[in-house]
């Protein structure tokens, strides 16, 4: 009974605590609230990075990713060599109204061309609106924060 | 000829006056209490802001909005239901609430009707609710309504018992059921030759305070006593089948209670709107907001305890009243009698 009791008006003094302290309620159209760091807000394109392997598209659950592209001859590198043949991307969109936010396409892309950025305004009036473009995706790489540095004694490899 | 506030005029123009002050009133301090606490504290008390926007100042206009908003609404009634008494169901509901307020003194001249059995009176009419309730659990052919209506019913009942019992301490003490003649005796009374406070009753009656407050939260079926409408397992009880302002009526009916009981309590407990040394013009015009201060004073515990405790299961609801409350509440009385009789 007696612990009954203190129970009771422990539980009395948690709400009255938490009424005379500030509440956590961010007031978010007049206010901003910043989202962590690393926050998984939208998926930025780093278009120069991109080789349209694909996998990327490939590895999405949702299917949400459409790339398009086509090859290109460029001058040989050294004089009467073979013409190189490049990938050139033609279009890259992610349909954000399907994509789930599993960030396997980030993780998956070998050549550092996809990036998470913690912006996250950018809902739309009409569901088909949410099929952004390689422009815009590109747009949002300014906001993808620079990446932590190493730890301390860490080697780094390969060419700098 | 019955003078409100020291104009003489006619019995019916009194009559209109008086009735028009109760119908207004009684909205409005569901709208008080419904804003200060439902809205703005419980919300504080969970962290969050509640709402901010409407009406420009901290959402002041929220609770008027929703009401016209069930204005509005399509009036629906289930094709089965018993169609006389569903639509009469929240009315009675709502009259309890209003002829509680007609004995209830706001000053030393303003109350709608003195009554010699005030208390007794009071905690009658505010027992219609039940009626109501099961009215509006029966005729509504829906299950969920139904057992939220039983369930209304067995409480009400039930707490009745240690309500009117905690206040026959008070009522022994002060030698009255008339309202207005307990709220002079704590008045005028003195705490050892000291008359700087009067003699508000709690001082004595602690426990009947305490049992009142526990029964009236029952009453007004309020967390922890919300088995009746319990929205995670009846959906919303009695009231699951009503829309607009039908539901308005319901709502209307429970804050108002809500005031009506605090009110009642800090009448009987807190020694209403008197203020020791104030008398004459000053107390009819200081009356009320002595008394508003009281209310919302009592109000903020009730609803401190709506906002903390979870609900209660059935069996424990019913062992509370009647094992503990109505027990305790037969000692306060016995004790409050031999010491009166003593003294």
């Amino acid at each position: 009974m007696k612990r009954e009791i203190k129970g009771m008006l422990t539980g009395l003094g948690v709400t009255f605590r938490t009424m005379t302290h500030r509440a956590v309620t961010v007031q978010y159209p007049h206010e901003r609230e910043e989202p962590p760091t690393r926050a998984r807000g939208v998926i930025a394109l780093k278009e120069e990075n991109c080789t349209v392997c694909m996998l990327c598209a490939r590895s999405c659950p949702d299917w949400c990713i459409y790339i398009e592209g086509h090859k290109e001859q460029r001058p040989p590198r050294r004089e009467g060599g073979k013409p190189r043949s490049v990938s050139v991307l033609d279009r890259f969109d992610i349909d954000y109204a399907l994509c789930m936010y599993c960030g396997i396409c980030v993780e998956v892309c070998p050549f550092d061309a996809l990036f998470w950025s913690p912006e996250f305004e950018y809902s739309e009036s009409r569901i088909a609106e949410l099929l952004h473009d390689k422009d815009k995706l590109g747009e949002w790489m300014e906001t993808v924060p620079e990446p932590e540095p190493l730890e301390q004694g860490a080697v780094v490899k390969g060419k700098k | 000829m019955n003078p409100v506030l020291a104009l003489d005029i006619g019995w019916g123009t009194t009559l209109a006056i008086k009735a028009v002050i109760v119908l207004a009133i009684v909205p409005l301090t569901a709208l008080i209490l419904g804003y200060v606490f439902l809205l703005k504290m419980m919300s504080h008390m969970q962290s969050r802001l509640g709402p901010m926007d409407p009406g420009g100042f901290h959402g002041w206009y929220q609770l008027l909005g929703d009401g016209i908003k069930f204005l509005q609404k399509e009036d629906i009634m289930p094709a089965e239901a018993d169609r006389r008494v569903f639509a009469l169901a929240p009315a009675v509901v709502v009259l309890s609430t209003f002829l509680v307020f007609v004995v209830i003194p706001a000053g030393p001249r303003l109350v709608v009707q003195p009554l010699d059995v005030g208390v007794f009176y009071a905690l009658a009419v505010s027992s219609l609710s039940v009626i109501g309730v099961l009215m509006a659990g029966w005729a509504s052919s829906n299950k969920y309504a139904l057992l939220g209506g039983l369930r209304a019913a067995a409480q009400l009942i039930a707490y009745e018992l240690p309500l009117v019992l905690a206040v026959v301490g008070v009522v022994v003490q002060a030698g009255t059921m008339n309202l207005e003649g307990i709220v002079h005796f704590q008045q005028t009374g003195e705490l050892f030759g000291w008359s700087g406070i009067g003699f508000p009753l709690i001082l004595t009656q602690f426990i009947g305070f305490a049992l009142f407050m526990v029964a009236a939260q029952a009453e007004l079926t309020q967390p922890p006593f919300d088995m009746p409408v319990a929205e995670s397992e009846l959906v919303a009880g009695y009231m699951v089948e009503y829309t607009g302002f039908r539901f308005l009526f319901f709502f209307i009916g429970e804050f108002g209670t809500a005031f009506a009981f605090a009110a009642l309590a800090a009448t009987l407990f807190l020694g209403g709107w008197a203020t020791p040394w104030v008398h004459g013009t000053a107390a009819d015009w200081l009356g009320p907001l002595v008394l508003f201060t009281k209310v919302m004073l009592v109000a903020f515990l009730m609803f401190w305890a709506r906002f903390t405790y979870p609900r209660f299961r059935e069996d424990q609801l019913q062992a509370i009243a009647w094992k503990w409350l109505i027990p305790i509440a037969l000692f306060n009385i016995m004790l409050t009698g031999v010491l009166k009789v003593a003294f």
